[in-house]
């Protein structure tokens, strides 16, 4: 554990964020409305008046972010969580300066530096060693800072080769070591990280996570948001839990991890689960089915259990890919389920639904997180992660009449017993 | 954003609040970041012309494509007077500034727009996306200006000592585009009519200058009218454009009047455009 004496380098007081809403789908109207409704406002008020309307109607609003307190103190990593459209980022955008708060104050001491999208600014026609100055310099960085740690960012992104060749021709993984190296030789006191972990190789990930664990070592401080439980669980030394806007608790990584499981859970009995969905193909419902269900909501071990994804795609025939990851309340992938190890990908119709069925579930009581998405080659179209939560109640798993417990372990094994040779009689 | 460096305790605290009311321009904060203001003018410039065929020569083809139109037609055909100079070099000298003007301007207009990703994903003094813009139109100016003086060179004209004004109109028209840049790249954050209104912005505008023709066609014009003449000069452009000729050409006597009137017109153009940039500044990240 870090040493918890530091000085206090982010503190946040009923910080509060508002928008008025219609604000964020029509982000910018046109001068003609503006105009127009500046002409129409006295009739419309005169008709509101005819009406019996209050004359001034309270405007609606929304709060991204309400009366958020928050202490962080030299050398803590401190992870921030919640489901999306808790106001996890809008927080981050309000410390890295992006966006004002509405309410409150935030005292930060140290420089800053943000990172909340990997190679911001990343010019595809300007070459490795072009960007590597560009995006240093808009992250913050001065010149000189670029040219000392220039050899350290290239020998992290392994890109030595491609150094002369424009962006624009790199792999999808070269691009973002690249971009994740400049970032995290961003020497700021203060480093703000936006899920920016889930992107890459797993042994790049590795890499940047070790990265990570040396920032805070070196006795600077982190906030991250992430959704992925396993790495905040490991890298965190306190997590703070967001809901709807507000903190809900800002304690020690197990205990709000713990909750925030069990909100997951609480709320996640109705099984079905709109999911956000973009313009381009994507993921756009989720549902849980208990095929032989003892209690709504509430599958038991060695029950049959189907998920359904509906999906819209741009095309009919498109190639296609699913995968379901099932973790424990506490982030730990516990099972991966593709559709690549079927050897089966589907050939897509603008929009359907896949069935992914598991005639015993092999889980022992618990409570469980899905992530989902969507492949198509091996480019990834869609991702969801805490897409669905479900309990698991004790069950017959092995048909022996005996109910599994917690103890069980993490995942259940079909598996039988014998005696090896003649034995002793 | 109201973000104060605090004098006591320790040295790099700041405090963020929710701002009203006026906001101080705070160059010291653009000054810190002079390095990401160099690279934005060095990406400008260097991927400007990234996949044409010509390349940088686009920069001076633009401005010497409209000299020998502008020739044909207003010189040759309409027979405009252009105060005894050969017209191609009439035209060219006032083209030169105009079209560093009109392309800053132009693309000052959609460049928030333009980096909505950094906006909305970094913070830096927003002011630095514009003036990059306009800064790095002073290469292409400079490509375009080897034209000019190839052209004097062939029709021997020498330039007087007035030349060394010419720097400092450079800077006139400079701050004139950014001035109205700034207005209207905020002005787009909000309205996207923008895009619409400045490509017909600077039309009009080229007419009212005297690229065409002299300023002393209007002026004469204004004198009979009963107004003075350096009305003419409330179109910071027009200064700009006579401060040229003269310092370049040597037409006989410096336009005084006009170019104080354009400098007054550009110091509040520039002034009420860096207040709204800045008013509006602390929502861009949320519009745009």
């Amino acid at each position: 554990m870090n040493d918890m004496s530091g000085d206090v380098v982010i503190c946040a007081r009923g910080l509060g964020k508002r928008y008025r809403i219609g604000r964020r789908e029509a982000a910018y109207g046109s001068l003609r409305e503006s105009l127009a409704n500046l002409a129409l406002a006295p009739v419309r008020r005169l008709a509101a008046l005819s009406r019996g309307e209050p004359l001034r109607r309270k405007p609606e609003i929304i709060c991204a972010l309400e009366d958020v307190d928050l202490d962080v103190r030299r050398g803590e990593v401190l992870g921030i969580i919640g489901r999306n459209g808790a106001g996890k980022s809008t927080l981050l955008k309000i410390l890295s300066r992006i966006t004002e708060p509405t309410t409150g104050r935030v005292e930060l001491v140290g420089r800053v530096g943000s990172l909340l999208e990997v190679g911001t600014g990343f010019h595809p026609e300007l070459t490795g060693r072009e960007n590597i100055y560009l995006n240093g310099a808009i992250l913050g960085m001065r010149k000189a800072e670029i040219d000392r740690r220039f050899d350290e960012i290239v020998d992290f992104a392994e890109v030595e080769r491609f150094l002369d060749t424009p962006v624009k021709r790199y792999s999808s993984g070269m691009y973002v070591r690249l971009a994740f190296a400049v970032a995290a030789h961003l020497d700021t006191e203060i480093l703000l990280v936006d899920e920016v972990l889930a992107v890459g190789d797993a042994a790049f990930r590795k890499k940047c996570i070790g990265k990570m664990d040396g920032i805070s070592k070196d006795g600077r401080t982190v906030c991250f948001v992430s959704h992925d439980l396993a790495s905040i669980r490991n890298l965190c030394t306190k997590v703070a839990l967001l809901v709807e806007g507000r903190v809900e608790l800002c304690s020690h990584p197990e205990a709000t991890l713990r909750l925030y499981a069990e909100g997951l859970v609480s709320a996640g009995n109705s099984w079905e689960r709109p999911l956000p969905s973009g313009g381009r193909p994507s993921m756009t419902a989720l549902s849980g089915v208990l095929v032989r269900s003892s209690r709504a909501g509430q599958v038991a071990s060695g029950e049959p259990l189907e998920f359904l994804i509906s999906y819209q795609a741009e095309e009919t025939g498109m190639q296609v890919h699913f995968a379901v990851g099932v973790y424990s309340a506490l982030g730990e992938k516990l099972v991966h389920l593709t559709t690549r190890d079927h050897g089966s990908t589907f050939r897509s119709e603008l929009a359907g639904t896949v069935r992914c069925r598991i005639d015993r579930l092999p889980l022992p009581p618990g409570q469980y997180v899905i992530n989902v998405s969507m492949h198509s080659g091996f480019e990834r179209l869609d991702h969801v992660p805490a897409a669905l939560t479900f309990t698991v109640d004790n069950g017959d798993f092995f048909h022996t009449g005996r109910m599994t417990t917690e103890s069980d372990g993490k995942v259940l094994v079909d598996h039988s017993w014998g005696l090896v040779g003649g034995g002793c009689g | 954003m109201d973000v104060r460096p605090r004098a006591h305790a320790k040295p790099l605290s700041l405090i963020i609040e929710p701002s009203s009311g006026w906001i101080p321009i705070r160059l010291r904060d653009l000054w810190a970041y002079r390095d990401l203001l160099y690279f934005l003018i060095w990406r400008d410039v260097k991927v400007r012309y990234k996949q044409t065929l010509l390349g940088a020569a686009w920069a001076i083809l633009q401005p010497v494509m409209t000299m020998v139109v502008f020739t044909i037609f207003f010189g040759g055909l309409a027979r405009i007077s252009s105060e005894g100079l050969p017209y191609p070099i009439f035209s060219y000298s006032g083209l030169l500034p105009w079209t560093f003007f009109a392309q800053g301007l132009s693309q000052a207009s959609n460049s928030l727009v333009g980096s909505q990703n950094l906006i909305s994903k970094v913070y830096f003094p927003r002011l630095i996306i514009p003036l990059a813009t306009v800064t790095a139109g002073v290469v292409d100016f400079l490509l375009a200006f080897l034209v000019l003086l190839a052209m004097m060179a062939y029709y021997g004209i020498w330039p007087g000592f007035a030349i060394i004004w010419l720097p400092l109109l450079l800077g006139l028209a400079f701050a004139t585009a950014l001035g109205v840049g700034m207005w209207m790249s905020a002005l787009n954050v909000q309205y996207r009519d923008v895009r619409y209104v400045v490509p017909f912005l600077v039309q009009i505008w080229l007419f009212v200058t005297p690229v065409i023709y002299p300023a002393s066609t209007v002026t004469a014009r204004l004198e009979s009218f009963g107004l003075p003449g350096w009305v003419f000069g409330l179109n910071p452009m027009t200064g700009v454009v006579e401060g040229f000729r003269w310092a370049l050409l040597g037409v006989d006597s410096a336009p005084g009047p006009l170019i104080l009137a354009s400098s007054a017109v550009t110091a509040i153009l520039l002034a009420t455009g860096a207040v709204y940039f800045r008013r509006m500044e602390r929502t861009f990240a949320d519009v745009v």
